[in-house]
């Protein structure tokens, strides 16, 4: 029948068309470079002001035209992208225990690549901080406040979130310097679990919940994400609280050996790293709210971000894989905390 | 209608009227009023820059395209299960069915995911793939290949009942009258079902413009590259840029509302009497 | 395949010369839609699927157990399980009242209000969940005046109940809907003729009429629920054991790169998911066979 194995054709072709369409990552595309930097959702801003910059400074030293493609989500959905095969030419994450992920595979990164570029591959670092409310109604000063009955903490699930790991971690490290000892740190951390009524999936959305929603007292938050959204979402409603004492996060950044290989744009992937530690980046970092590693920017700035007690994952925690088995994976602290709540 | 016993007393009919509209108020209207009277929070001006933004604009172009080629590979396929389902009779029927409705419950996590599983670098093909330089996730193929998946029980779905409603009389009558297969299904299945089968469309394609889930998994959110409106809703939310992320939201609304108002047209324009009663 | 599009063309005697999968018909085309739609849905929905069986098939029982049977996995099921069938109910029950108004009544800005069914379908699942949050948080629109009266939505199972609802919807109007402008008149005159009340009629005719598409209504709008992340993820609050949804178990074994783990949550799900449809389609299969002896 002539005619059914000419609907069958096309049925073939339309097939064929839907599988044959174009496909992604970064490459070179007559002369012009295109660079995939695959980021966590906070650095929207900060990456928008440095691409332009290393555009201009490429195109004035080696007169070429570099376009940036940028993808934006949680931490750890991106780095399963990179290794499920989205081509990054450079990743930005928020732990290191994510590009750590992609490095675990083989052939996509070297396993040495933290010692590649200068402080642990970190261009900039950043903390835990509190957002309150104006005024901070609830006096809230310090960790110690947080535990305090009647007191909401809004901090997001650190199952899902990287960030929410680095506020859980923070508490963990005051509650271990307060009490002494790791079992008066569960039980701070406890009791401070128990002040949380909502766990969204991410930062931002723990953010909305707080400032759009109006629920809860207190944010366990990036310091940049503070500031950003008290400059964004509601100029005064909000007030930036620096504990005593706080985590020093390092948001590592990594060229992605196996793509820019493929893409042919390893020296240009590596000049853009390298750009952000240049004074100019720098301060771009800086103006962004994540404190900069270079010491005369961070002179500059020293009135925004106020010096405090920085405890490191690998002094406090020996690590992120150590941390994640210890207190993040399936039955770990952060579980085993949330069953006891239960009961 | 006026026999009290065909229809119901006045006071039943206000309270169903009431009832029944006011739920959908609740639950259709309000988040529909939420969505428009956010994205107009700023005016109209914002709403329009929102709207035309370079990477709105190819967020736009890029759902249009995945469902300009999703919905007519699931309509090739819904029509073929359809007739092969409600014409014959064959052991194992209602399973087939099943498996026909099974991505309605497939959590769209999961739906991304498979994906993942089977193209992804690590996943069962990734190899071959990327030996021959075939990029399926994270591009325009892994989205439409999610897209078909999620709305590939649309138009089956909205046949299959009314195919089987309405019997293999007419077709028999035109086989025997002499007309070949695709005769029969063009002059005697066709104008039966066409009000079905466009409303299986629309929707196919609503679903299609508006899935979020299991195309998140297969984008990798390349901005003006692989995010669909959806997911460009969801930057634009967490950019705190909630005028424009509801702005596009409320574009998606709009086009299915428009769609849906046509196929409301077409009825009325072309006198359609209820779908079971088409002959 | 296509050899057998031919068999309508084969004298009828011809037919039943060798043992037949289907029953003998005179309409041609089988070999063709029934080969086309089997490939398409083998290679787009049972091909990828697999991948989740055959993952979780790969972990052993131990790790099965511990992700998938955990009491915290259990209790999420509890919730997500629990919350669909609740939403089902409430769309069974206003699904039907509003394919009833659509078929039956005639009033100003019907077709809107029939466009306006297919929102769901159509509305990204984020935006709706965002919608709905903002609708029922203590500050939004319709909390405010909840919350006086202690009435929590957002952030509460009860709000997961609610987006359900707004999900599963459709489902409902549109499978009772083409039934009931079926079920001509002269049926119900006929039983009011022989002295039923309208009450009667709804009860003894209607609705064991419509009773097959209202189930399989309900079916999918609770197979639908079950699954659904993007909008509940806004409104439920996340709270282990509390408001944690089963697919956000999914997601946070993918954040463990436990992908193996991911897909043994999806597997149980997807195993009760089937169960249900498929009891419900054979239900109807037998309902449907009954009716035409």
């Amino acid at each position: 029948m002539p005619i059914s194995r000419r609907v069958f054709t096309i049925a073939m072709l339309l097939g064929a068309a839907a599988l044959a369409g174009c496909s992604g990552g970064g490459k070179d595309q007559d002369g012009k470079i295109v660079l995939l930097n695959v980021s966590y959702d906070p650095t929207r801003e900060l990456y928008k002001e440095v691409n332009a910059g290393f555009a201009n400074k490429w195109k004035a030293e080696h007169g070429q035209d570099v376009t940036f493609k940028m993808s934006h989500g949680g931490s750890g959905k991106q780095s399963r992208s990179v290794i499920d095969g989205l081509e990054a030419d450079v990743v930005t994450l928020a732990l290191a225990y994510d590009i750590d992920a992609i490095a675990a595979k083989p052939g996509l990164l070297d396993a040495a690549w933290q010692t590649r570029l200068p402080d642990n591959s970190s261009p900039y670092t950043s903390t835990i901080v509190f957002l309150v409310r104006k005024g901070n109604p609830k006096g809230i000063k310090d960790w110690g406040d947080l535990v305090k009955p009647g007191v909401k903490v809004i901090t997001p699930n650190p199952k899902t979130s990287g960030g929410a790991r680095w506020n859980f971690l923070a508490a963990w490290a005051y509650g271990r310097k307060a009490g002494g000892s790791d079992a008066a740190a569960e039980a701070y951390v406890s009791k401070l679990l128990a002040n949380v009524p909502v766990l969204d999936s991410g930062a931002r959305g723990a953010t909305t919940t707080f400032a759009e929603r109006n629920i809860g007292d207190v944010l366990l938050a990036w310091e940049n994400e503070a500031y950003l959204a008290s400059k964004e979402i509601g100029a005064g409603k909000f007030e930036v609280v620096v504990p005593s004492i706080s985590i020093l996060a390092e948001p590592p950044v990594a060229v992605v050996d196996a793509n820019v290989k493929k893409h042919k744009t390893g020296e240009i992937a590596k000049a853009y790293l390298d750009y952000l530690y240049t004074p100019e980046a720098q301060d771009m970092i800086a103006r962004n709210f994540y404190r900069p590693r270079d010491p005369q920017v961070a002179a500059r700035y020293a009135g925004t971000f106020p010096k405090l007690n920085l405890v490191t994952i690998d002094q406090e925690f020996g690590g992120w894989k150590a941390a994640q088995a210890t207190y993040f994976a399936d039955g770990a602290k952060f579980d085993s905390i949330f069953a006891k709540i239960r009961r | 209608m006026r026999n009290g016993a065909t229809s119901e007393s006045r006071l039943a009919r206000a309270t169903i009227m009431t009832l029944g509209l006011g739920f959908l108020g609740l639950f259709l209207v309000m988040p529909l009023l939420v969505v428009f009277a956010q994205a107009l929070a700023s005016g109209i001006g914002a709403y329009a820059d929102a709207v035309l933004e370079p990477d709105a604009l190819a967020a736009m172009k890029l759902t249009l395209t995945v469902a300009a080629i999703s919905v007519p590979l699931n309509i090739a396929f819904g029509v073929a299960a359809a007739w092969a389902i409600t014409k014959f009779d064959f052991p194992g029927k209602s399973i087939l069915i099943t498996f026909i409705d099974l991505p309605f419950s497939v959590s769209p996590v999961v739906s991304g995911l498979i994906y993942v599983l089977l193209f992804g670098a690590q996943g069962w093909l990734g190899p071959w793939l990327a030996e021959h330089d075939v990029q399926i996730i994270f591009a325009v193929p892994g989205i439409v290949l999610a897209t078909v998946f999620v709305t590939f029980p649309f138009v089956a779905r909205e046949l299959i009942p009314l195919m089987a409603e309405q019997g293999r009389d007419d077709e028999e009558a035109a086989l025997s009258l002499g007309a070949s297969g695709w005769q029969a299904f063009w002059h005697a299945t066709l104008p039966n079902i066409r009000w079905g089968l466009l409303y299986g469309v629309l929707l196919c394609n609503a679903r299609a413009m508006g899935e979020f889930g299991a195309v998140s998994v297969v984008s990798g959110h390349i901005r003006g590259e692989t995010n669909t409106m959806p997911l460009h809703v969801e930057i634009l939310y967490n950019e705190y840029n909630f005028v424009a992320a509801f702005a596009v939201a409320s574009l998606l609304a709009l086009l299915a509302l428009v769609t849906l108002v046509l196929k409301s047209f077409l009825e009325w324009r072309y006198d359609y009497h209820g779908k079971g009663t088409g002959h | 395949m296509t050899a057998t599009a031919t068999a309508g063309h084969i004298p009828p005697g011809h037919r039943m010369r060798r043992p037949c999968f289907r029953a003998p018909s005179i309409i041609p085309g089988f070999g063709l839609t029934f080969g086309l739609s089997l490939t398409w849905l083998c290679l787009i929905v049972l091909i990828p699927l697999s991948a989740v069986f055959i993952k979780t098939a790969g972990m052993g029982w131990d790790h099965f157990s511990s992700v998938a049977l955990s009491e915290r996995a259990i209790a999420a099921y509890r919730l997500s399980f629990g919350a669909s069938l609740g939403a089902a109910f409430i769309n069974a029950v206003f699904g039907l009242m509003i394919a009833w108004i659509l078929v039956r009544y005639d009033f100003v800005g019907k077709r809107v209000v029939n466009a306006l069914v297919d929102l769901p379908f159509a509305l990204p699942t984020a935006v709706a969940g965002i919608a709905f949050t903002s609708l029922y948080a203590d500050n939004g629109w319709i909390g405010q005046y909840l919350e006086p009266l202690g009435i929590k939505v957002a952030f509460t199972q009860f709000g997961v109940v609610i987006t359900l609802v707004f999900i599963g919807l459709p489902f409902v109007v549109r499978s009772v809907e083409p039934v009931l402008a079926d079920i001509g008149k002269d049926v119900e005159e006929a039983s009011a003729s022989l002295g039923a009340t309208r009450a009667q009629t709804f009860r003894r005719v209607i609705l064991p009429a419509i009773l097959p598409a209202l189930l399989t209504g309900f079916a999918l709008a609770f197979a639908r629920g079950v699954g659904e992340y993007g909008s509940v993820i806004f409104i439920a609050g996340n709270m282990p054991y509390e408001t944690e949804i089963a697919p956000l178990l999914i997601i946070t074994q993918l954040e463990q790169y436990d992908y193996a783990g991911a897909t043994a949550i999806a597997t149980v799900m997807l195993i009760a998911s089937f169960s249900l449809l498929l009891l419900i389609n054979l239900l109807q299969a037998w309902s449907r066979r009954r009716t035409v002896d």
